[in-house]
């Protein structure tokens, strides 16, 4: 499904990915671990085209996105959802009109289908009836709920998490992550998370890979990951495990 | 060389470093005016190539003109009736030593209506909305909003830009007839209020020397400045460093109205050439 291949990206003179390779299975929840500054949302960027890599190709169903002209990038982006991690909900606008933004833009779907996707949609994340809050209304684990219903409007086919817990207390975060998994259960849809809280990690992940120095160091089954023998993935997944208990 | 003391020696030494950190303060100001005007040039070059593409996003353009426009009327009015004022104030004064004061209204017409009337209109709303478009546009930038918008597959130029531009351009000059109007009535009343002059006099002249040809290029440079306030809010609210915050977005939104200000009397007086020699 998405293939990255020899991705390079340099900030001035810090290097911030040398040479990455990763390839995620379509159907997948992929979790990128990594220290803070180690280019996990630099990589995210990248895949949803908001950043161009110096060197190097991001492949998604068939098509070098680093290669693609705007238009052909925007409908590209069409099969994707994203997660933002200050939710990025557009504080002028509604909870519905949020939710229903993309399918507004690109769907030319009548004002009551739109409606009943957004109900449908908060339902999934159970906002049911929050239509008409607008965004400083809500707590930051609604926000991110609403955040998520939005990704998932026109049912995109990859959706793709940036620190989806962060900033939230533990019993949110746990809903959090037990909607994420729902969500790709229910429609089984690729999802590429990034995170460094190994709970969640642990908690979303059907595949995990570890970025240090620009590298993929590691990269498996949450089971596969435990029993690599690398001291920085163990100090990494020890040390934050440690911290959170 | 070796004949030199060693404070002689350190002070050359420190005018040597004076003049190299200089040179590369110069240098890199220079190179980021040069870059950042680039910049502006191909968003306003974007904005114009996308606003007569399909889709037409009409319901933002209502909504930003009823923002530029129904929302800065009232000052602009205060505005222009108060420069009418102090304009007809101060040429009594001037024109009274030439024994012209009966000029008055003619006097207080062509100033408002060739360069007074836009420049108070541009610059009312160069302090108001584009500081207002540098804010909002920055806070969405520092908050993410603006790359949700590209990934969900949305031309933030289309989408941001292009509504607050044609709005802007379109409200500019019909602020600047509103404000025409009051600049005469203030001075009108300041004529015959203050110095008890013939309102009818004063309005004869005023009607003599109300020109056609001065009115559009008037509303001419309006747009212009119009166009020339919504890019320069834009620009600078699309620019703040997403790592600036509130400190970024406070600094650009001051650094938006000066730039406005500035590029205003700079475009005032190229366009003063351009459309005399028209």
């Amino acid at each position: 499904m998405i293939w990255i291949e020899n991705l390079w990206k340099n900030f001035g003179n810090k290097e911030v990915l040398t040479g990455l390779e990763l390839y995620i299975p379509r159907g997948e929840t992929l979790v990128i671990m990594g220290r803070s500054g180690c280019g996990k949302s630099v990589l995210l960027k990248m895949i949803t085209g908001l950043m161009k890599p110096d060197q190097g190709q991001i492949w998604i169903d068939g098509e070098n996105i680093t290669a693609l002209t705007r238009k052909a990038l925007n409908r590209t982006r069409q099969k994707l959802g994203m997660l933002f991690q200050s939710a990025a909900l557009f504080d002028s606008m509604t909870v519905e009109e949020n939710v229903g933004f993309m399918v507004a833009q690109h769907m030319k779907l009548s004002k009551r289908e739109i409606d009943d996707i957004v109900a449908e949609k908060l339902h999934l994340v159970h906002l049911d009836g929050t239509q008409h809050l607008r965004p400083a209304e809500l707590s930051g684990g609604m926000r991110k709920r609403v955040g998520l219903a939005r990704a998932i409007a026109c049912n995109p086919e990859v959706i793709l998490y940036d620190e989806p817990t962060t900033g939230l207390d533990p019993i949110t975060a746990l809903e959090i992550n037990r909607l994420i998994r729902d969500l790709h259960q229910k429609l089984q849809v690729t999802s590429v998370v990034v995170t460094h809280d190994m709970d969640s990690a642990f908690s979303v992940g059907t595949r995990m890979a570890m970025i240090h120095q620009g590298q993929v160091i590691a990269h498996g089954t949450p089971e596969e990951i435990w029993k690599i023998d690398n001291p920085v993935l163990q100090q990494f997944i020890t040390n934050e495990n440690h911290h959170q208990n | 060389m070796n004949d030199q003391s060693p404070l002689q020696r350190q002070t050359l030494y420190d005018s040597r470093n004076f003049l190299i950190r200089f040179i590369d303060f110069a240098g890199s100001r220079t190179l980021n005016g040069i870059s950042g005007l680039g910049s502006a040039t191909m968003l306003v070059w974007e904005t114009w190539s996308l606003a007569f593409r399909r889709p037409f996003q009409f319901k933002l353009l209502v909504h930003q003109l009823f923002l530029i426009g129904v929302n800065s009327i009232s000052v602009v009015l205060i505005s222009g009736l108060f420069t009418g004022m102090v304009l007809a104030t101060q040429g009594y004064y001037q024109l009274i030593q030439l024994s012209a004061e009966g000029t008055l209204g003619k006097f207080v017409t062509v100033s408002v209506v060739k360069e007074l009337g836009p420049m108070v209109t541009a610059f009312v709303l160069a302090g108001r909305i584009g500081a207002s478009i540098t804010a909002e546009l920055g806070t969405m930038k520092v908050t993410e909003q603006i790359d949700a918008l590209e990934v969900m597959a949305t031309n933030p130029v289309k989408y941001l830009v292009v509504p607050r531009f044609l709005a802007c351009a379109i409200m500019l000059p019909i602020l600047t007839l509103f404000a025409i109007v009051f600049g005469i009535a203030g001075g009108y009343l300041a004529a015959i209020i203050l110095f008890d002059m013939n309102g009818l006099f004063f309005l004869k002249l005023a009607q003599a020397n109300l020109f056609i040809n001065s009115i559009i290029t008037s509303l001419i440079k309006a747009s212009a400045f119009g166009m020339a306030i919504a890019s320069i809010g834009c620009y600078k609210g699309f620019t703040i460093s997403s790592a600036g915050g509130a400190e970024g977005v406070g600094k650009s939104t001051t650094g938006s109205a000066v730039t406005s200000l500035v590029t205003i009397l700079a475009l005032d007086a190229f366009l003063n050439q351009i459309l005399h020699a028209i």
